[in-house]
């Protein structure tokens, strides 16, 4: 795609290799904090797969790195490098260590592996990869809890639903996408036990053109709310188009369904930048996997549909304040598998290392669950 | 399913062949004058991006797609120009056409990302809209739509009932025996490619304002690809191009739907499903030779350089 960056990032892949070395070794401090020498003000990198634009995954986490940059003005000077293809990450980051960036946040699954191995490499160099989990001691990771909002977004679902049948495009068969559509169904049928979530695997993360004949393949299927967990804000455009409702994803798409979005779940990783970034400057950091929910901000419930009766807003607040109390469990049991069988028993709920595994959908999801 | 879905999903399919349709029947007149130009997904792109910011600024989907018909000519008539005129070679210039495409669309369309526009409106044909089921598969679409399958005839008829269209013919097999007979082999070849792009470029801006109606870096997303081995399953025979664009766009809309109605298959299989019915119906067409060898234009992709 991006082929007018391919001479750049051969030629500093190259150039690279005479960067390993020159300053004094990084080290383990007191508290099991990884230090490293520090250059003032701290150069931060952040790498994205899609092109920036106005919307979506790597437009959220360029909010959070403006975010950043004017909380900490002075402290740290940022860059971004964006359309980076799986392929290229590595000589990405190579060119990022080259040119003194010393904190690196690499924001997608597929850049774990390049992420660990330019890690390795480069131990005075503090990466952070999102939504990955590998670890290193120069190597954290971060991920948003976006099951949290779904939850509350099912719950609105569950209530504007007429035909009772809903409609969910999903990517790829990983567990977050288990965990986002079991979150939503369990929400769903708190409300509403009859609806059922009819759900189309279009196997990209983003393709407007995929994700346009996933959503009118529902709308023709008898749906009158389309949830997706893919990038492109196509489904709203088709819910708009068809008078019926949409949730939106990653960002706020009411710019494409003004009428059509009931609320959506929405990335907010600007505090967790700067609370990184803050840690590596005062020799705070170290290798962390953080799972952030709506407690943390990590995640947001977009601004709910004025058509939305109250009754239900209440019981998404008291819901929204319930989970970030910590008082109550989204996974708790009875739960049921498709095919009806007792996955989680009364009483007990899953824990964070069983939800990090899902890969099985509750009662009420139609569809192959792979 | 019953018989609304059915309906939908037929008429889904007929939106969704559309762009395939158009930028295939562009590229068959192209490589029947002999020019084989691989760049058709980046004129598509670069009428993506024109007919988006087109739209955004004057508020009109339709001269949006004006404005990537003639971004589509202007990169066909950038190929002719080197392939005919400087004789460069026809592969490598056209696979330059796609990566300069891509490039160029993501620059111009960089501050654009995330903007709307009004999508072009379906214009029901009245009439022929309200016949049962034709109606809604055919006849209740945007008017690129129709506008694709009038193409496909036209060309059919240009091809084979029209003089030029027999000249063109005759650039294609043998443009050293055409130049012999006094046909204007140059100037045929740089309006075949200027047609060629012009139909990219259509096909990219319904994609960008009819079809989804935005614009985002690598949109088109290999439907030019597609659209040019569409040209060698129809074996150059423009109401071929039909029965693949209607096949291939079929089985990609039919996997959703298959999924939609709860289906239990493999969802990569199903993604696969479109690649393999074309590669299954090339092989079941290439078991001809002689089929081929009568159809392909003889000098494809072969330069040429008027004696004088």
């Amino acid at each position: 795609m991006n082929t007018r960056r391919d001479f750049l990032k051969k030629a500093a892949g190259l150039s690279a290799l005479g960067a390993l070395g020159v300053t004094p070794l990084p080290s383990l401090a007191a508290g099991g904090y990884y230090t490293i020498p520090l250059k003032k003000p701290l150069k931060v990198g952040f790498v994205y797969i899609d092109p920036v634009g106005n919307i979506g995954w790597s437009y959220q986490h360029e909010l959070g790195r403006r975010y950043m940059d004017k909380k900490l003005a002075g402290l740290v000077e940022s860059t971004y490098v964006e359309n980076v293809s799986d392929a290229r990450v590595e000589g990405v980051l190579r060119q990022l260590v080259d040119t003194g960036h010393q904190l690196i946040f690499t924001t997608s699954f597929s850049y774990m592996n390049p992420t660990l191995k330019v890690a390795r490499m480069y131990p005075q160099v503090i990466f952070e990869q999102a939504t990955g989990f590998k670890l290193a001691p120069n190597m954290g990771n971060y991920n948003g809890r976006f099951y949290e909002p779904q939850y509350l977004t099912g719950l609105v679902a569950g209530a504007m639903t007429k035909s009772n049948k809903i409609g969910f495009i999903l990517p790829f068969p990983i567990p977050e996408v288990y965990r986002v559509v079991d979150a939503f169904t369990i929400g769903l049928h708190e409300v509403n036990p009859k609806a059922s979530v009819s759900t189309v695997w279009v196997n990209t993360w983003y393709d407007p053109a995929k994700e346009r004949e996933a959503a009118q393949t529902l709308v023709a299927s008898g749906v009158d709310v389309i949830a997706t967990h893919t990038d492109s804000p196509a489904p709203m455009q088709v819910a708009e188009a068809h008078g019926i409702y949409a949730i939106a994803q990653d960002s706020n798409q009411i710019k494409y369904g003004p009428r059509a979005q009931l609320t959506g779940v929405i990335d907010h990783w600007g505090p967790y930048y700067v609370e990184t970034a803050r840690r590596v400057l005062e020799g705070h950091w170290r290798a962390e996997a953080t799972w952030g929910g709506l407690k943390s901000g990590m995640v947001e419930l977009a601004p709910l549909n004025p058509a939305i009766p109250q009754e239900v807003v209440d019981l998404v607040n008291t819901r929204k304040a319930q989970i970030e109390a910590g008082s109550f469990e989204i996974f708790k049991g009875p739960l049921y598998g498709q095919d009806g069988a007792l996955k989680v028993p009364a009483g007990k709920a899953l824990d964070d290392k069983t939800l990090l595994g899902l890969q099985w959908f509750v009662k009420g999801v139609q569809g192959k669950a792979s | 399913m019953n018989a609304a879905a059915w309906i939908s999903l037929l008429s889904a399919v007929v939106v969704a062949a559309t762009p395939l349709l158009l930028a295939a029947t562009g590229e068959l007149v192209c490589e029947r004058a002999g020019l084989l130009n691989l760049g058709v997904e980046g004129m598509m792109a670069v009428g993506a991006v024109s007919g988006f910011i087109t739209a955004y600024h004057t508020g009109s989907a339709y001269l949006g797609l004006l404005a990537g018909i003639g971004a589509g000519a202007a990169c066909g008539i950038l190929f002719a120009w080197l392939t005919v005129q400087w004789v460069a070679d026809q592969v490598a210039t056209g696979l330059a056409l796609t990566i300069f495409g891509h490039g160029l669309s993501g620059f111009l369309g960089h501050s654009y990302a995330g903007d709307t526009i009004t999508a072009l409106a379906p214009l029901a044909i009245p009439g022929l809209a309200s016949i049962p089921w034709l109606g809604a598969i055919f006849f209740d679409h945007s008017l690129p739509v129709y506008l694709a399958l009038f193409f496909v005839f036209a060309i059919y008829w240009f091809l084979y009932r029209s003089r030029a269209g027999l000249t063109l013919r005759s650039v294609g097999e043998d443009p050293a025996v055409a130049h012999s007979l006094g046909l204007p082999v140059n100037p045929t070849r740089h309006a075949a490619a200027a047609f060629g792009g012009a139909m990219a470029g259509f096909a990219g801006a319904f994609l960008s304002t009819a079809y989804t109606p935005m614009w985002a870096e690598g949109m088109v997303a290999g439907q030019g690809w597609i659209a040019i081995g569409l040209v060698v399953f129809a074996t150059w025979r423009p109401l071929r191009l039909l029965g693949g664009a209607w096949l291939f766009a079929g089985v990609g809309v039919g996997q959703l739907f298959s999924q939609a109605a709860g289906l239990s298959i493999n969802t990569y299989l199903l993604s696969a499903l479109p690649y393999l019915a074309v590669l299954l119906a090339l092989v079941l067409i290439s078991r001809d030779p002689l089929r081929i060898r009568l159809n392909t234009p003889a000098s494809l992709g072969k330069p040429f350089r008027a004696e004088t």
